[in-house]
């Protein structure tokens, strides 16, 4: 079996992931930040641990200004929702996904009524590559946020965050960025980036499981601006009726996700040791492979950049005269490759690429896919091709 | 009579494990413990020095810019 569905989630996990996941679960087992008995100090450690690993990694110099989510489509909500009111503008782009595209048309309102918040839509090039030049024609006196992934989830091409991140600087704007396809796969680093509001996601690169991502928040926003997605016990300030308004407390209410967490400062840690230059390396010589190999194949039609350099190792392609769907469905049944069909929850990156309502098919690899899956798919899809035409 | 403990205040869980570290990475005995009722009504968790350290633990969390909300003695 060859897994490329990692542009959704990773797989395999680094195999620490899963004993420190078995250890909290029997050994630890208390709820952080509720007591101060041994375990529940063992099980804040957990969580702290894994905040420290996260900001090292993405090089944001305080733990306490990252706020834990279940995902980074949370993450984005808790932005998005949280900080914008009526009459603000916020530019993003046409390569995001529906984690960034729906809270943003909710935001606008019903006919995007002058009510709601304005939002534009900055134009990608077909490659689905981003020119800053069209987010800074876009800003208005009213403007406060610009929102953009780090890299498509559909066909990987990396947007360019850094040269925005210092637009927004130079005008005011905070810069919200979603990591969820880069971080742990590409560099990313906060201040050089000048990002203000990174989330992410801990079940993709970063080799954590489901259900751990979050969002930290740079020292340029004020988070008393930010108004929480859900208020609640957060063994802090007990005394009170209100909500603290202090990070990360205000914006973690409830019990953790401490064996999720567990896991994740691992994932990271494997990262970390491996170097993300050294994994980076990897999956460029691999895309370059793949995005080369399935080029090569008449009636193939590959998506993107072509240019391992400019993108991650998601790949998105189709097959002249066959559906993405039983594109899927063959490599699967007959070849034992584990792909994704179809629109990848983000049909204005489709638009912007060409590939809209159809889809494509597309391969997400990780830093543990070698040369031999990557061969072994680009036969495959050979056959798959010749048996078309 | 003088404790022979101080205890260091923060806002929550997560600045105390911060400060924790801190001081552990310093050298500086301590360790995590309930708020004593007597000082706060808070439930959380505070770190606990000794009493002769107060002085070190006002430089070390001084100089790594960590918020507390108070140093004292129990």
């Amino acid at each position: 079996m060859i897994y490329f569905d990692n542009a959704a989630t990773s797989w395999p996990k680094p195999p620490a992931v899963a004993e420190a996941m078995t250890h909290f679960i029997k050994e630890v087992g208390a709820n952080p930040g509720r007591a101060a008995h041994r375990q529940a100090v063992e099980s804040g450690r957990i969580v702290y641990g894994a905040r420290e690993a996260v900001c090292e990694l993405f090089h944001a110099p305080d733990p306490l200004r990252l706020v834990w989510c279940k995902n980074v489509t949370e993450a984005l909500n808790l932005v998005l929702c949280g900080m914008l009111h009526p009459g603000d503008h916020v530019v993003t782009s046409s390569m995001e996904h529906n984690s960034m595209m729906r809270p943003l048309r909710a935001l606008e309102g019903p006919g995007q009524s002058s009510e709601g918040v304005e939002v534009t839509v900055a134009g990608c090039s077909p490659q689905g590559r981003l020119d800053p030049a069209s987010v800074e024609a876009a800003i208005r006196p009213n403007t406060r946020l610009v929102a953009l992934n780090h890299a498509s989830n559909v066909v990987g091409t990396l947007l360019p965050v850094a040269e925005v991140g210092a637009l927004c600087r130079e005008r005011g704007l905070l810069l919200l960025v979603d990591a969820a396809q880069t971080g742990g796969a590409y560099p990313l680093d906060m201040q050089a980036d000048q990002i203000d509001l990174l989330g992410f996601t801990g079940h993709k690169s970063l080799g954590g499981p489901m259900g751990t991502g979050g969002l930290i928040v740079g020292e340029r926003v004020d988070e008393t601006q930010i108004d929480p997605l859900i208020r609640g016990g957060t063994g802090s300030r007990s005394e009170h009726e209100l909500q603290p308004d202090f990070l990360p407390d205000m914006c973690e209410s409830g019990t953790p996700n401490v064996v999720g967490l567990a896991g994740l400062e691992v994932g990271v840690r494997w990262v970390l040791e491996r170097g993300v230059g050294a994994i980076r390396a990897h999956e460029v010589a691999l895309t370059r492979t793949l995005v080369d190999g399935l080029h090569a194949i008449p009636g193939v039609s590959v998506y993107g950049t072509l240019d391992p350099e400019l993108q991650t190792a998601t790949v998105s392609f189709n097959i002249d005269g066959m559906a993405p769907s039983e594109a899927g469905l063959r490599l699967d049944d007959e070849y034992g490759i584990l792909c994704r069909v179809g629109l990848h929850c983000a049909p204005a990156a489709h638009k912007t690429l060409g590939t809209f309502p159809t889809g494509t098919v597309r391969f997400g690899l990780s830093a543990f896919n070698t040369a031999a899956e990557v061969q072994a798919a680009i036969a495959a899809v050979r056959r798959l091709a010749e048996g078309v035409r | 009579m003088t404790s022979e403990y101080a205890v260091v205040l923060v806002q929550s869980t997560s600045h105390a494990m911060r400060v924790e570290k801190l001081l552990r990475d310093g050298g500086i005995p301590c360790k995590m413990i309930p708020v004593p009722r007597h000082i706060s009504s808070d439930c959380g968790a505070c770190v606990r020095i000794q009493y002769g350290d107060m002085d070190a633990v006002h430089r070390a969390v001084a100089a790594a810019g960590i918020e507390v909300e108070s140093i004292q003695a129990t």
